[in-house]
């Protein structure tokens, strides 16, 4: 059974959402993905500065058997990709919410965060 | 319904994912892939490919018939050895590769690939009309590959003292028919190890002594990685109908000597002997990234195609294979969704006996 903290926001492609206590949202993949993918070998993050629409296509997950893009949750602007994973990919596989977050943005609206699933919905998605 | 091995239960019981694979339910991975990788190149593991069909082929003409049906010719094996080979159509397109063991005159077995098992007998037994043989496809078997440096031993702890010693005994690319078990020491991963051809009973029995034992549960993207760091070909992704062995880094398998054998495909493929235009090559690429089939290669003298890439868990780089024009040189690019990436060209296998073969 994977691991949904009921704290996050999920986005039915498989990202959760964290907001944190200064504005910002960080994004990663959810436990079910990384297992569904495999040993990670290679993530590409989004650059800092770059903006983003919700579902945009902005980061890549590449396992051994296949590459998966990473969409962003909701809009906003890059603040920070995670740098430790160009040379750990496997934090994702490890940490999926902690050292293995992908990007961190700046939302264009705090408020578009209520549009993602909770932890029990995303849990039903799963169950489709 | 996806078909399934003898050995499904046990892989569920093991933890497997099972995917589809050429219309079959298989294991493509257990805990984890680069683990599997790991496991056979360090140690031993085991793969259940009882998807591929053992095909019997009996008869006094059996020697003449597979001189006509493959590009190999099995004239050059000696009894109880092992040989590669293409099956070609009359254009010298791959129908198949296959393996083919020469077990006594009137004996010859081969292994075909499971997405392409059941155009592989039709087109055995229309080649077959004119020459005094009976081909059995053995579905009643299943085939176990136990592959690593500790696999032959593994597979003879198993064996009382005759059989046990008479596996061991085996030089590579050798097969031996035993009681029960049909044992080769030949593989699909470039490391020691063999692949075994029993009965469903026995297979599940072996596959549970050997996991107990320490041997390691192996699925379909360990075979991949393994495979492709040992530079063997993968039918439908490296070779298919659409191509001819030359430009498909098969040339070595194919036996022009002597001169009168006439085997299929032979007229077409003498015709493109020397002015084939495109060549297989293994690819390194420089940075990170993955290289995938499909993605396109740029070179000085036109562009060609990856056909098989993935990341390789031993060199910690991504490799692939891909088609480019002949006449290219050691530098290209690849577009990796969007971005032209460097590549270098190198001499395959990239792995072989757990070594890395070429520089990083």
């Amino acid at each position: 059974m994977s691991n949904i903290p009921s704290d996050l926001k999920y986005a039915s492609s498989h990202e959760w959402s964290r907001l944190e206590d200064d504005g910002t949202v960080t994004v990663g993949i959810t436990d079910h993905a990384q297992d569904a993918l495999g040993d990670l070998v290679f993530v590409e993050v989004p650059e800092a500065g770059q903006t983003v629409a919700a579902e945009d296509a902005c980061a890549v997950v590449e396992s051994v058997k296949a590459a998966s893009d990473v969409y962003a949750p909701i809009s906003g602007e890059i603040i920070e990709g995670n740098a430790d994973l160009a040379d750990r990919p496997e934090l994702v596989n490890d940490d999926p919410y902690g050292e293995g977050w992908l990007f961190k943005l700046r939302p264009d609206n705090a408020d578009d965060l209520d549009n993602l699933l909770d932890a029990d919905d995303y849990e039903a998605s799963l169950e489709d | 319904m996806a078909q399934r091995t003898a050995l499904y239960d046990l892989h569920v019981a093991a933890g497997a994912k099972l995917v589809d694979f050429a219309g079959w339910d298989m294991p493509v991975q257990y805990s984890s892939l680069i683990e599997e990788h790991e496991a056979v190149r360090n140690s031993a593991g085991i793969f259940d490919v009882s998807h591929m069909t053992a095909v019997d082929i009996h008869g006094p003409q059996t020697r003449d018939y597979l001189r006509y049906l493959l590009a190999n010719d099995v004239a050059r094996l000696q009894r109880g050895k092992a040989m590669y080979s293409c099956m070609l159509a009359e254009d010298a397109g791959v129908i198949d590769d296959l393996i083919t063991y020469f077990l006594s005159d009137e004996w010859f077995r081969t292994v075909v690939n499971a997405g392409t098992t059941d155009k592989d007998l039709a087109w055995m037994q229309q080649q077959a009309a004119d020459f005094d043989v009976q081909i059995k496809p053995r579905r009643d078997l299943c085939i176990l590959a136990v592959q690593g440096p500790q696999a032959r031993n593994k597979v003879a702890d198993l064996l009382p003292g005759d059989d046990a010693q008479a596996v061991l005994d085996l030089a590579p690319f050798s097969a031996v028919q035993l009681v029960e078990w049909f044992v080769a020491r030949t593989g699909y991963t470039g490391e020691d190890g063999f692949e075994i051809i029993l009965s469903a009973e026995d297979a599940k029995g072996l596959w549970q002594h050997l996991l107990n034992n320490g041997v390691a549960p192996c699925g379909l993207g360990a075979r991949d990685t393994l495979r492709l760091e040992a530079g063997m070909n993968l039918y439908g992704q490296d070779m298919d109908e659409s191509t001819h062995p030359l430009e498909s880094g098969l040339g070595w398998t194919v036996a022009w000597e002597p001169e009168e054998r006439r085997f299929i495909g032979r007229t077409a493929l003498e015709a493109q002997r020397g002015s084939y235009a495109r060549k297989l090559v293994g690819l390194v690429l420089e940075d990170r990234g993955v290289l995938r089939a499909h993605q396109k290669v740029f070179t000085a003298q036109g562009e060609g195609e990856v056909t098989s890439g993935t990341f390789s868990p031993s060199l910690r780089h991504s490799i692939g294979l891909a088609r480019i024009p002949r006449e290219a040189g050691d530098q290209v690019e690849v577009d990796i969704r969007g971005k032209r990436l460097p590549a270098r060209v190198v001499k395959y296998p990239f792995v072989r006996h757990g070594k890395a073969q070429i520089e990083i």
